[in-house]
């Protein structure tokens, strides 16, 4: 045989590298750019090939960029009692005001404060918790299911067993509970400022257990691949295998979850405030907004309850197929 | 300790608890079970040389494996690498230094490399670990070097596993291996996953870098043809045990015990083309409850009641009543 | 060609993908005749066992026949309707597949898993068809079959399973059984038994076997022809003995060197270059030819068709007059290429 075969110092290269035929074998991905990879890759492709999915994306990212951006994009602060005009009461969606002649498109509530500008800033104080909950139960969920997979024995039996506990409770009754025992502890003058971190303690701590039993799967999979063995080999600590070699392969599955998740504790948010345990009417969250709402409700004007409640479906409903998707998109074996 | 040899395994042994969970033993009733999954396996392996275990699945050559690169500790018995106890806890300041000259080459190259990260990583990561360069250029022509000693392109360094072949993954492994620049190598099924022609390429690839490096392989495989082109010494495994221990070329032209014979005649293979082959009886038992006396006794046409009773202690070579007393003869080669 | 069973005639499967058409067999033929073990070899990719996919026609999507003609006993059945084909795959081809777990259903005892096979595709009673059932146990080798007939497949060990599946592949007297890989989940010693199983009925029952496998060693003792698949394409069929000592084609050639084997213990084994290609960048011409030791200009444009050759079909460039000063002609061999190779450069 020629060359290859007799040169025995040069040990041979598989086709992928070799020059020999560079028109077939080069890949067209390897020229572009890592904007166009990304377009490319099969990620990109379920995403484009789903309608529902691009429809989900451009409302969450709407509604997120309209609440980052609220303080600049609305016409009024609707936390400043100062800026608000007791005439403009009432106003319906559209019309001009009866006394002042000002037209509001979403509307005015009983103080006159623009539902347009609450709605936003209502959705920013919701997302601040909700993502805030869910970075709080992400970490805490993440590394006790990381510890429990890996190190096993009676950890992983107290960890695992604790979160079984949880879960077989509501987490709603959970944040509520931690609330009320907030409520006894913080001293009433700073009640008001703490509310924001209670709620964002209470909604995390009620999911954790959700994330510890994903990771810990995961982690017992992964764990046992050998390339886990081959870290240990090189006489790495069982802490430093686990941050990383296991902690990135288990993201897959944790980044599906914080996403429904935070679907999830928007509107658990929501269901506390709307049952007055979150967040106080001076900082009006969306479930806040349809707390105060709601006793308009039958009344005619119903606009204060319906921008509010369209808010929060929305949000929440884009976020979650959103989630969906990625749970889809992720998991080869569905496609 | 110039008598030494280079890796000492003796008496090596390790049991598994198989029994159900303990709610069960006592609402059900039942004992506690042990898999003896190896049981005092001893051989030793002189430097630059090539030792394979054979065996078929449930034999216990892989968990042997395991227990020699310290993996798994051992239910008894001891490993000795250049004069320091692999098993001895008190050891463990030399076993840290010792660990870098032990590296294996895994079964599944697909499972072999952390999906997540970069191949130059990948290699990189034993060199950072011991430290052996310093500076990251350094590093980075390290592992370029190491990745062209395998047959591959320094550039490779920048892709991820899934972006190689089978082949090119385990080139990936054994350049991690070589990386930490280690003299003895742990290969657990190297080229079990691969095809045919990608096997040729690893196998040669190993042979090459054994003469560059005087590398020490341990080598762990089912395929008695790779093992007849690999090895200098075999072991033959069954149920745990060695029954069978001699050189490489030996083993094929004169097998002593029935099991080698059994499985000679057995492996289907190129030269034996339009041959009717010897009929080969029963498989594997359950080695949960292994047979008494010789494991192998009821397969073996041989067997009598010395064999149903007693275990055969390894001698000469071979674990077999029916050789050591005359009665089966060894076959020569014609 | 009365007693050709399987005719496979230029077949090509497609699998559509968003990155375009795959071309996964790509114009395969070959034969099998009545009593007759063809060995289907090749290394992962290279097509075998989504050949026998389709000939028993169970390419599922986005793969599709994309060409071609499948033939059992001159009857096309690569257009039949799903529903008859169906009864064709029961009655007129038994399959074996690796795993012998995927054609036992767990939940059902083995005797009612045979004697509903056997009821329905022949007129026996069912207490004939389980007297057939013990009887077909027997045939492959299980001991006390009569006590055995009523147990679980999860009672039996591996070897035992397969044995299980055999019979019940036999279980209709087909024409055509395709065996894929019917020994790769054994042990060796186990691995010998089966081989030796299937050997004895396919000669007994005069049963055409299309073995499909990827261990050479398997192919050399149970099969009577071989066929080399590369890339999709067959690259040399002929008969094993021939294929094994003296292959013709350079991947066979390669191939055939590349295996360790127990009589040999050459230092290195013959390797050849690179991978097979992916089914998305097959070259050019001879798919083969990035990594061929022959290859000439021709090599790389013209796509070579199977010739008959000495009693093989070699589908090689060299084999072919056209090729002028490259062709092998008789008393010439891939030695002799070589040197010409060596006086050309």
């Amino acid at each position: 045989m020629p060359e290859e075969t007799t040169d025995h110092a040069r040990p041979v290269v598989d086709t992928a590298h070799g020059p020999r035929t560079g028109d077939v074998i080069a890949t067209p991905a390897a020229r572009l750019g890592v904007l166009a990879r990304a377009w490319d890759s099969d990620i990109a492709f379920s995403f484009r090939r789903s309608p529902v999915t691009i429809v989900s994306a451009a409302v969450a990212l709407v509604m997120i960029l309209a609440a980052v951006l609220a303080p600049w994009i609305t016409p009024q602060d609707p936390f400043d009692a100062a800026s608000l005009n007791m005439m403009d009461g009432f106003t319906p969606p559209g019309e001009p005001n009866a006394f002042t002649g000002n037209v509001y498109m979403f509307g005015t509530d009983p103080q006159g404060r623009d539902m347009y500008s609450a709605v936003l800033h209502g959705a920013r104080v919701s997302l601040v918790v909700g993502l805030a909950s869910v970075a709080f139960s992400l970490t805490v969920g993440v590394t006790l299911g990381l510890v429990a997979g890996y190190l096993g024995g009676r950890t992983e039996a107290v960890i695992m067993r604790v979160a079984d506990v949880q879960l077989s409770f509501p987490a709603i009754l959970i944040a509520l509970l931690v609330f009320g025992i907030a409520r006894g502890v913080i001293p009433p003058a700073q009640q008001e400022q703490a509310t924001l971190f209670v709620l964002i303690f209470a909604i995390g701590i009620s999911n954790w257990a959700q994330y510890a039993r994903t990771v810990r799967a995961t982690t017992l999979v992964e764990k046992s691949k050998v390339y886990v063995d081959a870290a240990r080999l090189i006489g790495l600590k069982p802490f430093v295998v686990m941050v990383k070699h296991v902690l990135p392969n288990v993201t897959g599955p944790v980044l599906v979850i914080a996403t429904i998740n935070l679907a999830l504790a928007i509107i658990e948010e929501a269901t506390l405030s709307f049952l007055g345990a979150g967040m106080p009417p001076t900082q009006p969250s969306l479930g806040t907004l349809i707390r105060s709402g709601q006793q308009f409700l039958f009344s005619g004007e119903w606009w204060i309850l319906f921008f509010p409640a369209l808010a929060l479906v929305l949000l929440a409903l884009s976020i979650n197929l959103l989630g969906d998707w990625l749970r889809d998109a992720l998991n080869p074996k569905l496609r | 300790m110039t008598t030494q040899p280079y890796v000492r395994v003796s008496d090596l042994s390790r049991s598994f608890d198989v029994s159900k969970p303990w709610l069960n033993r006592v609402i059900e009733g039942g004992e506690k079970q042990y898999l003896k999954a190896v049981d005092g396996v001893s051989f030793d392996i002189p430097k630059g040389e090539t030792f394979a275990l054979v065996g078929e699945s449930g034999s216990g050559k892989s968990t042997v494996a395991r227990m020699v690169v310290g993996l798994l500790p051992p239910s008894r018995g001891e490993v000795t690498i250049d004069g320091v106890s692999m098993t001895d806890r008190k050891a463990e300041a030399e076993r840290q230094r010792l660990r870098r000259r032990i590296q294996m080459v895994f079964q599944d190259p697909y499972a072999s490399l952390n999906p997540r990260w970069r191949v130059d990583r990948i290699v990189a990561e034993p060199i950072r670990a011991f430290k052996l360069v310093e500076g990251e250029a350094d590093i980075r022509a390290r592992v370029g070097e190491l990745l062209t000693l395998v047959g591959l392109h320094p550039d490779d360094g920048v892709k991820y596993p899934h972006e190689f072949s089978g082949g090119q993954r385990q080139r990936v492994a054994i350049a991690r291996a070589l990386a930490s620049e280690a003299e003895f190598l742990v290969c657990d099924e190297p080229t079990s996953a691969l095809d045919v022609s990608v096997q040729a390429q690893i196998l040669n690839l190993m042979r090459d870098l054994q003469d560059k490096f005087g590398l020490t392989y341990l080598f762990i495989s089912h395929n008695l043809a790779v093992v007849r082109h690999m090895a200098t010494r075999i072991g033959v495994m069954y149920l745990g045990r060695i029954v069978e221990i001699s050189g490489g070329r030996e083993m094929f032209t004169s097998p002593k015990h029935p099991y080698t014979r059994m499985l000679l005649d057995a492996v289907p293979d190129l030269a034996m083309s339009g041959q009717e082959r010897a009929p080969v009886a029963g498989e594997i038992p359950n080695p949960i409850n292994p047979p008494s006396g010789c494991t192998f006794n009821p397969r073996c046409p041989w067997a009598n009641e010395r064999c149903l009773a007693e275990r055969p202690p390894l001698a000469d070579g071979v674990a077999c009543h029916a050789v050591h007393e005359g009665r089966l003869a060894v076959k020569n080669a014609a | 060609m009365t007693d050709t069973v399987l005719s496979v005639r230029d077949l090509r499967v497609e699998f559509h993908t968003r990155r375009g058409v795959l071309k996964a067999i790509d114009g395969v033929s070959f034969d099998i005749a009545k009593g007759e073990v063809l060995g289907v070899v090749g290394e992962s990719g290279a097509g075998k066992s989504v050949t026998g996919s389709a000939v028993i026609g169970l390419i599922d999507p986005p793969g599709r026949i994309a060409g071609g003609e499948i033939l059992l006993s001159g009857q096309r059945i690569d257009n039949l309707p799903p529903e008859q084909m169906r009864k064709v795959r029961g009655k007129r081809i038994g399959m074996i597949f690796q795993d012998p777990l995927t054609s036992l259903n767990p939940l059902y005892r083995i005797s009612e898993q045979l004697i509903e096979t056997i009821t329905t595709h022949t007129d026996l009673s069912p207490s004939q068809a389980r007297t057939r059932a013990i009887e077909l146990l027997a045939e492959v080798g299980i001991p006390a079959p009569d006590r055995r007939i009523d147990s679980y497949p999860h009672e039996f060990s591996g070897g035992m399973r397969q044995r299980v599946v055999i019979a019940l592949a036999l279980c209709a007297e087909p024409e055509l059984i395709i065996a894929d890989e019917p020994t790769t989940a054994l042990d060796v010693s186990v691995q010998a038994q089966i081989i030796t199983l299937l050997k004895r009925l396919g000669r007994e029952h005069g049963t055409a076997i299309m073995l499909v496998t990827h261990d050479m060693g398997v192919i050399a003792e149970t099969a009577d022809r071989v066929a080399v698949m590369y890339a999709g394409r067959v690259a040399e069929i002929g008969p094993v003995h021939d294929v094994v000592r003296n292959p013709l084609h350079p991947y066979a050639e390669g191939l055939m060197g590349a295996i360790p084997t127990l009589a040999g213990e050459e230092a290195r084994l013959v390797q050849i270059p690179g991978s097979m290609p992916r089914l998305t960048r097959i070259p050019p011409g001879c798919a083969f030819n990035p990594r061929c030791g022959y290859r000439f200009g021709r090599c790389t444009v013209d796509r070579p068709d199977p010739l008959p050759w000495r009693g093989h079909k070699v589908a090689c460039h060299l084999y072919d007059p056209a090729s002028g000063p490259h062709f092998l002609g008789e008393g010439r061999t891939l030695a002799a290429a070589e040197k010409h190779e060596e006086a050309t450069a």
